[in-house]
């Protein structure tokens, strides 16, 4: 029985390793090799059923691993009120699987028409801020731990908004307490789709709050004006590009829980735990880079 | 744009691909972008799509992709999931292709949906204890009349007018699936006392008495449901704890 007793675990907090999200597909890959790396992350809304396969799944991974649990449902962005009963479920989860992170997404997914399966984007004025900061502070009390927002990947923005992203970010950590998931990719998509400059936008970025790094491949397609338009598909290996400007951040924040998220046509095994020890790697070296810089 | 409007207008044009874009959204030129606002809209159908796919693969299978693809947007534009649990999905999606007029003709395929359905809700159910045989043997055999059953939260009791669990057995593998021996009704037990769902067609009878225990009757008032003459109920417990489908006795 799984829930009977806790199985013994290794302790919660993520190293400053790389890691990746958990896929079923992988799982007799991962309990063969025991793959040396960070963390795994599962997205809450696989786990919310009562029993079964997943949860025996990951009960067996999180005795061998550190656990990041990643939401993709809360729609923190809305203007309506948070799910009570979602807020509940992600905190059930938390307590049972004691995941050394928590985040969520600067986004709607749920309206009137039911939920949407899509991180939509929101306007950034004082009182979408203000909808959004309320939305943490109620987040964080009913999981009772800080979670980390992630800031998202857009296709168009809104006329109405009158703040800077990175600003809107450094606003809700001031007023809720709580971190940041920097998505690198998403930086890449969103400067490009809308024509700034991402090492820019990384400069402005308050890294100190960070907690952890995503990273992921785009796909590309047009828009109207035959404009180079980025899609956040998840689908393929990390562009050189988002590399770069991992490196950029990585070198100004030193180490950081940094996940490769690949949830579209899954690799295999040994190339997805390639792309992790892409990620350590440039990890080590940058963090070396500091060392040498300090030595000086 | 107030915050509510804007998220209103937002939502309405993605459910309705007739609209325009929004008008208070902008792309780079600074207008409204419809290639732009049409990725929500895809990622939107895409993501409900996919979580289709993977609840009705046999119906899926049955009917073909592209037929698939049509049936769940017809489907998604009449029902939305109605919170982020996306493995509860789908639930209505059988009584759906019931009245799916270019499905008519396919009489089984809301028996299979159902029961794909069924397998679903199984999978995820929560854990239980599963009575043994040996738990069986030790009651005391005067008294079993007056039983009565918990069963495993992962049972599933599906009457079918279609032989659908043979033809959902038949598209198990990838080997080019036979037609069912016999056209006839099936009544169907799910369970999942461990970590594998079972799929088993029950015996004549079998399943106005299970669901008649499921209900908390005991084994004398659930044997008098049937009206066939020579009914064994005790052949029938001994299959209901064969699938784990018993939990616990009540008392």
């Amino acid at each position: 029985m799984p829930n009977a007793a806790q199985p013994l675990r290794v302790a919660a907090p993520l190293p400053d390793r790389a890691g990746t999200g958990f896929k079923p597909e992988h799982f007799e890959a991962i309990l063969a090799e025991r793959p040396d790396l960070g963390f795994f992350e599962i997205h809450a809304e696989n786990y919310m059923g009562d029993g079964g396969p997943p949860h025996r799944r990951l009960e067996a991974l999180r005795a061998l691993y550190p656990l990041s649990l990643h939401g993709v449902g809360l729609s923190i962005g809305s203007p309506g009120p948070l799910d009570k009963e979602h807020l509940k479920r992600l905190a059930v989860l938390n307590k049972r699987y004691e995941p050394g992170l928590f985040s969520e997404h600067l986004a709607w997914s749920s309206h009137n028409e039911g939920f949407l399966n899509d991180l939509l984007p929101l306007p950034y004025t004082l009182e979408t801020l203000a909808r959004v900061c309320d939305h943490i502070d109620e987040t964080q009390e009913a999981v009772g731990r800080k979670m980390l927002l992630e800031n998202p990947s857009t296709y168009v923005i809104f006329a109405e908004s009158v703040i800077e992203e990175t600003d809107f970010l450094k606003e809700i950590v001031k007023r809720t307490g709580c971190g940041l998931l920097l998505d690198v990719n998403n930086i890449v998509v969103s400067a490009t789709n809308h024509g700034y400059d991402a090492d820019s936008y990384l400069a402005r970025f308050p890294l100190e709050h960070v907690g952890e790094i995503h990273l992921a491949g785009y796909a590309e397609a047009e828009d109207d004006a035959g404009q180079r338009l980025l899609i956040d598909a998840h689908d393929s290996p990390v562009r050189a590009e988002v590399w770069a400007l991992y490196s950029q951040a990585i070198a100004r924040r030193g180490g950081v829980p940094t996940l490769v998220e690949w949830d579209n046509d899954v690799p295999d095994w040994p190339t997805l735990f390639g792309e992790v020890k892409r990620a350590d790697r440039a990890m080590a070296a940058a963090a070396a880079a500091k060392g040498r810089r300090h030595a000086v | 744009m107030p915050f509510e409007a804007s998220i209103d207008a937002f939502s309405a044009a993605l459910s309705d691909s007739d609209l325009p874009p929004p008008p208070q959204t902008r792309g780079r030129s600074g207008a409204p972008d419809a290639k732009r606002f049409a990725v929500y809209r895809n990622n939107v159908a895409v993501g409900l799509i996919a979580s289709l796919e993977n609840r009705f693969p046999v119906v899926r299978r049955l009917v073909g992709d592209d037929f698939f693809k049509g049936l769940a947007r017809a489907y998604i534009a009449q029902e939305k999931p109605r919170d982020a649990v996306l493995i509860r999905y789908g639930a209505g999606f059988a009584r759906f292709v019931a009245g799916f007029e270019p499905a008519r003709e396919l009489t089984y395929l809301p028996d299979v949906a159902e029961l794909e359905n069924a397998w679903v809700d199984s999978y995820h159910a929560a854990e239980a204890n599963a009575l043994t045989l040996a738990d069986l043997a030790s009651l005391a055999p005067e008294s079993l009349g007056d039983l009565a059953f918990d069963f495993h939260p992962s049972v599933r009791l599906v009457r079918c007018a279609t032989p659908a669990a043979s033809i959902w057995a038949a598209h198990q593998s990838s080997d080019e699936p036979k037609a069912p021996e016999h056209w006839r009704g099936e009544d169907v037990l799910i369970a999942r006392p461990l970590a594998d769902v079972s799929v088993r067609v029950l015996p004549p009878d079998g399943f106005d008495f299970a669901r008649a225990l499921q209900k908390g009757e005991t084994i004398g008032a659930a044997a008098a449901t049937v009206t066939v003459d020579g009914f064994d109920p005790g052949a029938h417990i001994v299959g209901l704890v064969q699938a784990g489908a018993l939990s616990a006795v009540k008392h």
